[in-house]
């Protein structure tokens, strides 16, 4: 009895109170709990209207060709997308390029293989990876891997990969240092941590009983990582790819720092060129007029759209693995 | 060769590019933990905690005024989007079942905790510099609070669920109204976990760069006023790192040191709480 006194004096409840008075008091509460729930779903909503509506002058000057339209002339007014866009896709599939792998065996890693004692202080440092941030990333990449890079991987990719034709011209040009390559690299760096971790917890999802009817036939651990454990967890790793992948398109200042900021679109992968958020972290302050803004909106629209579908389809991919573990 | 040794020796390999991923993980991460302690500590003197931060040039300074404009920009955007973030939680946990409003706000959610931080910036640009007519610290707050909302719903709603029913019906048992069990009992026992989760969100904004570019933007001088532009580190250290001035880029890796140790420690204090909770997830 004496738990529920000490609960009840807790509570401070009031007998004298009445019913009536607590109904309204529990109305408000729950009210007020749903009202911010509803501004959080109108939040998203109120970001894509204000795009569109910051971005209209442009759409109305330029309609699709935006997209496809290669000019960046804030003297003449004439505003084309598609550096910038072909920057941010290319960026972020060389940062898949490299992250997805090494990302799988950081999760092969830490499930399969680690020590129990080792798996937390792993599995803890892995997350820190994923929280110092996106201009930390820049300013290293700036001063310590981009002149790396250039004295030592990008001569050898064009020694090696240069005279090949058709991947060669991939690897044209001077090795600068900074440039679409050396940004890839950073995002891989950067969206690691995230595949690990979700992948991580993906693998964990696998029962117990099927890793251990394999063993048990005489399966190796890379026989049961490669038939049972990929397998049946195939929808979440996407998803967790997925998920990498929308940070990865959407990351500014490790980008901007990196990728040389130029308004061309080049096949190779060792010249300058910009993306999406990098052009607006450098831009924005200094665009004065309405089209030049506007312009600069609509590629924000773009780049949120873009994301928006990535991360909607990695969050279907989780919740369709999640609903089959729980059954 | 055996069909029984070619097996042996794929596991092998594989198992040896799993942990050279791992390595290779963890040793970019020590490699930047290094370069900031490298090139980062031997700026944190004296003077760049007391003094402004430099004209162009040569001439000697500090980060005072960054530092107090992050604290107060970071302090007053987690104090705007902690209770926002508190309470959609305690709706999707406490009241969300059966209703539409929940898996639809649970799905946003996710999808603002991934947002391109930029486009938030963006987004607030369009809201409140345009209609003000300047760059302002409160549009910096705005623009931050809105990043720290889903971390805040995510962790209250894992932790709340975690709590036991037998709790609420004690409580609901002794005639206790819903928002009082909630207030006094649920929040009670889910402390810990929730104060990880704003932890986290502190730790999220406090290097955050791209959302302050157009909102809180920078100054070269002290201010404390909300109502103007305000020095931020972020910022300045986005500025003096693409400087060409020597002093200014010994302040920036101060200033990243400053930041990235202060987030770390955040992080492990944020996990030595949660696992003092009484609920672990």
């Amino acid at each position: 009895m004496s738990g529920t006194d000490a609960l009840a004096g807790r509570l401070r409840l009031e007998p004298a109170r009445g019913v009536s008075r607590q109904k309204v008091e529990d109305a408000l509460f729950r009210g007020a709990t749903k009202a911010f729930a509803i501004g959080v779903l109108l939040l998203l909503l109120a970001v894509l209207v204000s795009l569109v509506v910051g971005s209209l002058p442009a759409i109305r000057k330029f309609g699709l060709t935006f997209l496809w339209d290669q000019s960046w002339n804030p003297v003449k007014d004439l505003f084309g997308g598609l550096p910038a866009i072909y920057g941010t896709l290319v960026t972020s599939a060389i940062a898949m390029l490299v992250a997805v792998p090494v990302g799988l065996g950081v999760a092969l890693f830490l499930t399969e293989l680690c020590p129990p004692w080792a798996k937390r202080p792993i599995g803890v440092l892995v997350e820190l990876l994923a929280a110092i941030p996106s201009i930390i990333y820049g300013i290293w990449g700036l001063f310590i891997l981009a002149p790396v890079l250039q004295l030592t991987v990008q001569p050898f990719l064009v020694d090696v990969l240069g005279p090949i034709p058709i991947l060669g011209a991939l690897f044209a040009g001077p090795p600068l240092g900074l440039g679409i390559l050396t940004a890839g690299f950073i995002l891989a760096f950067m969206v690691l941590p995230f595949i690990a971790a979700v992948t991580r917890d993906v693998f964990q999802t696998v029962p117990a009983v099927l890793r251990e009817s394999a063993y048990g036939i005489g399966a190796t651990t890379a026989e049961v990582v490669r038939d049972i454990v990929i397998p049946y967890t195939r929808v979440g790793i996407v998803g967790g790819v997925m998920l990498g992948l929308g940070r990865a398109l959407g990351e500014t200042m490790a980008v901007t720092f990196v990728i040389g900021n130029a308004h061309h679109v080049s096949t190779s992968l060792l010249a300058p060129g910009t993306t999406i958020s990098a052009t607006l972290a450098n831009e924005f302050t200094e665009a004065v007029d309405e089209l030049y803004t506007s312009s600069l909106i609509e590629l924000g629209l773009i780049l949120f759209v873009i994301t928006f579908i990535v991360l909607a389809a990695a969050k279907f991919m989780l919740m369709r693995l999640e609903r089959r573990s729980a059954r | 060769m055996t069909l029984y040794g070619k097996r042996r020796i794929t596991n092998y390999v594989v198992l040896t590019l799993s942990l050279a991923a791992t390595a290779a993980g963890l040793l970019v991460l020590f490699l930047i933990l290094g370069a900031l302690l490298w090139y980062g500590i031997p700026a944190l003197k004296i003077m760049t905690f007391t003094a402004m931060t430099p004209p162009p040039g040569n001439t000697p300074g500090g980060l005072l005024n960054p530092i107090f404009g992050s604290l107060v920009i970071t302090a007053a955007a987690t104090a705007l989007g902690t209770p926002i973030g508190i309470l959609t939680g305690t709706f999707l946990a406490e009241f969300g079942r059966g209703t539409w409003v929940a898996p639809a706000v649970r799905f946003v959610n996710d999808i603002l905790l991934s947002a391109p931080s930029i486009v938030i910036g963006l987004f607030v640009y369009e809201m409140m510099v345009v209609p003000m007519g300047h760059f302002s610290a409160w549009a910096g707050v705005v623009a931050l609070a809105i990043i720290v909302i889903p971390v805040v719903v995510r962790t209250t709603e894992n932790v709340l669920v975690l709590v036991p029913s037998s709790l609420r019906e004690a409580a609901i048992a002794l005639g206790a109204p819903r928002w009082k069990v909630i207030v006094a009992v649920t929040y009670r026992a889910a402390i810990q976990g929730m104060l990880t989760g704003v932890m986290l969100a502190v730790a999220r904004i406090a290097g955050e760069t791209a959302p302050l570019l157009f909102t809180a933007l920078n100054n070269q001088f002290w201010s404390s006023n909300l109502n103007g532009p305000m020095a931020n580190l972020p910022v300045v250290i986005f500025q003096f790192a693409l400087s060409p001035y020597a002093n200014w880029q010994v302040l920036a890796w101060g200033g990243a040191a400053l930041i990235t140790f202060t987030i770390l420690i955040l992080n492990i204090l944020a996990r030595w709480v949660a696992s003092r909770g009484s609920f672990q997830q």
